[in-house]
């Protein structure tokens, strides 16, 4: 049963009327604990990763590892589960607890080129009771079967030399298959606590 | 028809009530691209929403590395706001040979009226495009200068990764009422625009 009000539909088949409800959908949420990935995989466990959004963002928040100063990173892959391709760029802004060696650069550690393996977003993050990372990662028209998939993260975490890192990472996932998962993992040890957000953008 | 439930009205005269929390975002309009020679947002701005959002996806150009621009309308029918900005990048090459971050003059303004870069030289080959987001903050306002950020990321002809940061601010006290799209050379062949306002 739909709704109409005054000859505009607001609700049918199930549904708000476009233009009613909010542009930044809220799709599903993952907690860690001691958990090795965080996976948000098209099709499962109500994860929507396809056609449905022209973008999806990604809400890290509180990621805190379970050894010191691992990367935490993300892994794009297509829809039989394999990594796919990546070029990028990487780099950021630091600066120490103690007031020392504040700098903007660009760091060959933290990008790809043409590489399959995951992608840091936020570089040796301290495992202090009150260290975290947090931020957000953009992935754009992730179905795409024509275009390269582009996806921008910024973020900042503590350092595990006691500083703020402000995280800026950019790039594609240089395949014109569609990418329907994607896995966020510490670079060694765990996510000990954290959780991420899956949105779309409507 | 309207909707009231306990004695509270969610919804009358095909509007939902604006006592009913709803999201923050709201998309306004879509302008998809099909060998456009500019995409414009020439209705919708007004002061309603403080900030506006324009996202764009997929963005191919007819034209190898013509970089995206924007440029902001104040009030005429010419899309030639006043603006200074800045702009910097990071890139990489595909083959691992070459990165960068550095301050990019050659697509800042300085009380300039022409475009605005805001995605630096994506290619026109089958795979490559650029994908972003635009931000313009209260462009009603009779007052203050408009604020403006941009980040995008594009594929470069030579293969590279492009990451541009723009921001600046149209230096008028005039309200800003449109928004255009155009690369700096050829058409846009493909790609989808969306604006939303934000609460």
């Amino acid at each position: 049963m739909g709704l109409i009000s005054n000859g505009t539909t607001v609700f049918d088949a199930g549904a708000m009327a476009s233009g009613f409800g909010g542009s930044m959908v809220f799709i599903k949420k993952l907690t860690a604990s001691s958990s090795s990935s965080l996976s948000f995989v098209n099709g499962s466990s109500d994860v929507v990763l396809d056609s449905t959004y022209k973008e999806y963002v990604f809400l890290y928040r509180d990621i805190h590892p379970s050894v010191d100063g691992p990367n935490l990173q993300v892994q794009f892959n297509d829809s039989s589960s394999n990594a796919v391709t990546k070029t990028s760029t990487s780099f950021y802004a630091y600066h120490a607890e103690n007031d020392g060696t504040p700098q903007l650069v660009y760091v060959a550690g933290g990008d790809l080129a043409q590489a399959t393996g995951p992608q840091p977003i936020s570089l040796d993050i301290t495992n202090q009771d009150d260290s975290s990372a947090v931020g957000y990662l953009h992935l754009f028209n992730p179905s795409s079967t024509t275009f390269a998939k582009h996806f921008i993260a910024r973020g900042t975490h503590m350092h595990d030399n006691i500083a703020v890192l402000s995280d800026f990472y950019a790039g594609y996932c240089n395949t014109t298959s569609a990418v329907a998962e994607v896995v966020f993992n510490m670079q060694s040890g765990n996510m000990a606590a954290g959780d991420i957000s899956l949105y779309g953008i409507a | 028809m309207g909707v009231i439930s306990n004695g509270t009205t969610l919804l009358d005269a095909g509007a939902l009530d604006s006592g009913i929390a709803t999201g923050a975002m709201t998309l306004l309009s879509t302008v998809t691209a099909s060998s456009s020679a500019t995409v414009s947002f020439a209705s919708g701005i007004t002061s309603t929403y403080k900030e506006y959002i324009f996202k764009f996806y997929d963005v191919h150009p007819s034209a190898d590395a013509a970089d995206l621009t924007v440029n902001f309308r104040d009030g005429s029918s010419a899309y030639d706001a006043t603006k200074t900005s800045s702009f910097f990048w990071a890139y990489h090459s595909e083959d691992d040979s070459d990165t960068t971050l550095n301050y990019a003059s050659s697509n800042d303004l300085a009380q300039g009226t022409g475009v605005q870069p805001i995605s630096s030289n994506p290619g026109y080959d089958n795979d490559q495009a650029c994908s972003g987001t635009l931000h313009l903050f209260d462009p009603a306002s009779t007052t203050f200068v408009k604020h403006f950020m941009a980040v995008s990321n594009s594929t470069e002809p030579g293969n590279y990764s492009i990451n541009s940061y723009a921001s600046g601010y149209c230096n008028v006290t005039a309200a800003i009422d449109g928004v255009q799209f155009k690369f700096e050379s050829g058409n846009i062949d493909s790609g989808t625009f969306k604006m939303y306002g934000v609460k």
